[in-house]
């Protein structure tokens, strides 16, 4: 039987003497391929996600309007932090005194010593951290402060509304620049 | 020197590419529509949002309030109370167009409008929001009674803020949840790694010391 050498690619030579038709390549060029695969990907790497977002689970507690259910807090274990703009904190611990004698402020870097030095010098059911936010405060500074209590494990912490003479202090701090350390 | 070829076989490269792909579409599942571009704050909760059915609330930087649902039958139904109770003229024909609305974001009176709007200017960055900050006139309250009776229960809220909306955008959605017994919610953050040394680090550590025993 003669051999029939059909493979091979089109840069081979004829043998001698055969005059047969010219063989076509039958190598294929995959660049096109390639690059429809590529833009396939970049496609799916844009419109996809391999993760869920996370969040963060929040619970509101219920409004009562009978003193006896509020939560009783203690003075001595309460920590009150304000929230202004430009990530500022203001502080203060127990209740606000007449002349703001007790009204501090520091970054959010120093925020998570304070509640730890309030955490380490407090009985664990005294201790309770009030949030205000004032109007200049962003999303991001009350979620972080959020974050913190998580972090810290601090059991008990409320969100309410920031009082007038807070906000006067406040006004006052940020004109004068800033409030003692 | 005789020319060598310079083609380069090209089958290896393909069967790496399709390879890839073949992981991406696998792996990876299609994102929601996003409404507007929000960047939001980062925290070091770990919990996962729940897939379907959830009703987004998104607050976008300059405090513009969006709603978005994951559900349309549930949408529509929203849609249709709100109608009723509050009467703002929406025929059956804007329900249904409803179904391509990727957010609400515009007082409720406007509502009947804004539906027969064609589809570029539903555009959200085009729309001004949900009224919120005059707290008499927090809308979110009408829409989250309503939502809270077609879905029948409460922890499917999620609120999708951008970090710098300021507080009393988010205090209006927060008093319209508490009103409205909606008293749980999820606020979405990105992923943040915990810090060695706190508490809640120590905390991930025994739990996970105990899984391990």
């Amino acid at each position: 039987m003669a051999e029939m050498d059909t493979s091979g690619g089109g840069g081979h030579k004829k043998g001698p003497g055969v005059k047969k038709a010219k063989k076509i390549s039958t190598r294929v060029d995959l660049t096109p391929m390639v690059d429809l695969g590529f833009l396939l990907i970049t496609f799916f790497v844009f419109t996809t996600t391999m993760s869920k977002p996370t969040a963060m689970k929040l619970f509101l507690p219920k409004d009562t309007d009978n003193p006896e259910d509020q939560n009783k807090a203690k003075e001595t274990g309460a920590l009150t932090l304000m929230l202004a703009k430009d990530r500022t904190v203001y502080y203060y611990e127990g209740q606000l005194k007449d002349d703001g004698s007790n009204f501090k402020s520091a970054n959010f870097q120093g925020l998570r010593q304070i509640i730890l030095d309030k955490k380490n010098s407090t009985p664990a059911e005294d201790l309770v951290i009030v949030i205000k936010p004032d109007t200049e405060a962003t999303f991001k500074d009350v979620v972080d402060v959020l974050d913190e209590m998580t972090i810290n494990a601090i059991k008990r912490y409320a969100m309410v509304d920031i009082a007038e003479p807070e906000v006067m202090l406040i006004k006052k701090t940020e004109e004068t620049g800033g409030a003692p350390k | 020197m005789p020319r060598k070829s310079t083609s380069v076989d090209m089958t290896a490269m393909c069967d790496v590419a399709f390879l890839l792909l073949s992981f991406f579409i696998l792996a990876t599942k299609p994102k929601p529509p996003e409404v507007i571009k929000v960047s939001t704050p980062s925290s070091v909760s770990t919990a996962t949002l729940l897939r379907e059915g959830k009703v987004i609330v998104t607050i976008g930087k300059d405090g513009k309030v969006f709603l978005t649902f994951d559900d349309q039958d549930k949408k529509e139904q929203v849609l249709k109370t709100m109608n009723t109770q509050y009467n703002l003229q929406i025929t059956d024909a804007d329900v249904a167009k409803s179904k391509s609305v990727e957010a609400f974001g515009t007082p409720m009176a406007q509502l009947h409008s804004f539906l027969n709007q064609p589809a570029s200017a539903q555009k959200p960055e085009l729309l001004a929001g949900i009224p919120t900050l005059d707290s008499t006139n927090n809308q979110l309250n009408q829409w989250f009674a309503v939502i809270h009776s077609v879905y029948q229960r409460d922890d499917m809220m999620v609120v999708k803020g951008d970090g710098m909306a300021k507080y009393p955008v988010f205090k209006s959605v927060i008093d319209a949840f508490k009103k409205n017994d909606l008293m749980k919610f999820n606020v979405i953050t990105n992923q943040e790694g915990v810090e060695a040394g706190t508490a809640l680090y120590k905390e991930n550590e025994s739990k996970k010391a105990q899984t391990a025993k």
